[in-house]
């Protein structure tokens, strides 16, 4: 879909395309409704925020490539710092907009604090880590009930405060202009407009000197350093800037939901961004975003498997959760089979996964170079 | 005051001192080399004055100390390393491995200098849409001392720019390291192979166990008849 708005034919056709891509952003909700049902809308509420999540896991994965497995710290430490900042647990009610900078901030310092000690690590000792990392920041949240209750352990906190803009509460059913607008319309554009802002500035990031370093400390770190990259500074500024994605998040998911426990933060959702990022083309925008949006669309289309079993057989022979991880594993397996690189990948990633024609030509120009 | 200037350097990984003491100066627009065998320290020389090994002692580049500064900075200073084993970005292609090189540069003689690169290195103009890794050997490493020249050195040091390539590729690389001596590029080289290094450089080191052995003008040491039957084979 956007890769056909970067190669387009003419301005005209350019201009057409991005026209008929916004209208079709902005009736979305209403036409997901009248065909489906109300709960798709927040399941295109939930769509947009992994996207924003998976484009911030991009910038350590996919452009710094460092591998990631406690993104998910972040996201947490966004919604909690949102919660406690508007929810009857400490009394606070700030506004959105003061708490999401707040929470950017907080998870932009912790990614820094997790960068710092892991600089060496590269790979599989810095996936331990940050696994580690992830999980460390859950069973806080799990525990900071006593003595002081901070988190309300377990049981997470609830009545979380809605996003109010205008007057407009978020969390009711409102008739605006003569439409009915849910609490899940509403999170939709709120949402969207988040997620246009990240994918701006990934693009911008990707293109930026900064982008550029991150790329070379990809390939070769002794070489970066060699060019005059700080690797250290840029390193950490990668890890700082995907959590800042992760805090936003984070914040918007409290909101939205209402209520947060260190349930929904646990390394599965970690992996689960992480797939997205893999299915879709790491490194690529329009992959990841693809890889976001089918990763959880998926998931909830394949719920529809226990009605199909009870209409086939009279009964839910197999568990529609089960059944559902399974093709998930099988969907995931077969990709890496078959398209290791991702549905979208990017022009270098493709190079990557595509390495033996590259070898094969190598040996054909070595072959060149003794004989000249 | 010379270029750069290398008192009782010393480095030491772990418990092994690779490096005992090595004095060693570079004036402004000469070629020296720096030959031993493997092992000798002559590569942990390279990287600690590269600011890639922790070292002591005392490194100066006109007169100023670059011990214990990061390895970036020091290539802000205007040392550019060609690491041993080419150290390309294998998934850019040559014009972005080029780019990299005038990563810190800011002035308008990039395009200037991409050029002359171009010039210099006919083979990477024709591939420069080409991904780095898959070039041949002997072209990574002109991208690679392309890419160094690219950030307009004050000192250029090379890490045995002739290993793993083919003899025929070895000439022309060191032809090409010749014609970039000739344009005034300071250049300290690093080399096992002997007798390359020394047709081409104006004096030498030669390293041993860590410690430098002789030191001279390059000629007069292709007469040494020490250096000649350690060496040179002959």
């Amino acid at each position: 879909m956007l890769e056909f708005l970067r190669r387009p034919r003419t301005r005209a056709q350019a201009r057409a395309a991005i026209i008929l891509l916004a209208v079709l952003l902005a009736v979305l909700p209403f036409l997901v409704e009248a065909g489906l049902s109300r709960s798709w809308v927040r399941v295109l509420d939930f769509a947009l925020l992994y996207v924003i999540l998976a484009l911030g896991l991009n910038i350590v994965v996919g452009y710094a490539g460092l591998l990631d497995l406690g993104f998910v710290a972040f996201y947490a430490l966004g919604a909690y710092l949102y919660a406690w900042l508007a929810s009857p647990h400490f009394g606070l009610h700030l506004p959105f907009w003061a708490i999401l900078p707040l929470g950017a901030t907080l998870a932009g310092v912790f990614g820094v604090l997790l960068g710092a000690p892991t600089l060496r690590l590269r790979g599989d000792y810095l996936a331990i880590v940050t696994l580690g990392f992830g999980e460390i920041i859950r069973i806080f949240m799990n525990n900071l009930n006593a003595p002081v209750n901070i988190t309300n352990g377990p049981q997470g906190i609830n009545l979380i405060d809605p996003v109010t803009i205008a007057g407009i509460s978020f969390g009711k059913t409102q008739q605006l202009f003569g439409i009915t607008f849910s609490s899940a319309h509403f999170y939709y554009y709120l949402f969207l407009a988040f997620t246009l802002v990240t994918v701006f500035i990934a693009y911008r990031l990707q293109d930026s000197r900064i982008g550029r370093a991150w790329a070379a400390i990809r390939e070769d770190e002794v070489a970066a350093a060699a060019m005059g990259i700080n690797t250290r500074n840029i390193k950490l500024l990668a890890f700082a800037m995907g959590a800042v994605f992760g805090g936003v998040a984070g914040g918007l998911f409290a909101a939205f939901q209402g209520f947060i426990s260190p349930e929904s933060f646990t390394l599965w959702e970690s992996i689960l961004i992480l797939c997205m990022i893999v299915l879709g083309g790491m490194g690529h925008i329009p992959g990841v975003i693809l890889g976001a949006v089918l990763l959880t669309v998926l998931p909830e289309a394949l719920r529809y498997l226990g009605d199909w079993q009870r209409a086939a057989v009279g009964e839910v022979v197999v568990d529609p959760g089960d059944l559902r991880m399974l093709l998930f594993g099988v969907a995931l397996v077969l990709m890496m089979i078959y398209r290791p690189e991702g549905l979208i990948p990017s022009r270098q990633r493709k190079r990557e996964f595509h390495a033996e024609d590259g070898v094969a030509a190598q040996e054909q120009a070595s072959l060149y170079d003794s004989r000249a | 005051m010379s270029l750069l200037t290398i008192r009782q350097l010393k480095v030491a990984y772990g418990g092994i001192q690779a490096v005992h003491g090595v004095d060693l100066v570079v004036e402004e627009g000469e070629l020296v080399c720096l030959i031993g065998a493997n092992g000798a320290g002559k590569s942990s020389t390279l990287r600690a004055l590269a600011g890639l090994t922790h070292a002591s002692g005392d490194i100066r580049l006109a007169g100023r100390r670059l011990n214990g500064l990061p390895a970036h900075a020091i290539a802000r200073l205007g040392v550019a390393l060609v690491p041993e084993g080419r150290g390309i970005f294998a998934r850019m292609t040559v014009a972005e491995n080029l780019a990299m090189g005038a990563y810190t540069r800011r002035d308008a003689g990039v395009a200037d200098d991409l050029t002359r690169v171009y010039d210099l290195f006919p083979r990477l103009a024709e591939r420069r849409g080409q991904v780095a890794g898959t070039l041949s050997g002997g072209e990574q490493q002109m991208l690679a001392i392309g890419r160094a020249l690219m950030s307009r050195p004050r000192l250029l040091l090379l890490d045995e720019p002739s290993m793993g390539l083919a003899p025929l590729m070895v000439g022309k690389i060191y032809e090409t390291i010749q014609a970039i001596a000739g344009t005034g590029v300071t250049m300290l080289l690093v080399e096992q192979n002997a007798h390359l290094a020394l047709q081409v450089s104006q004096r030498a080191y030669v390293m041993e166990s860590g410690r430098i052995r002789l030191a001279g003008a390059s000629a007069e040491l292709m007469r040494d008849p020490a250096v000649q039957s350690a060496y040179l084979g002959a």
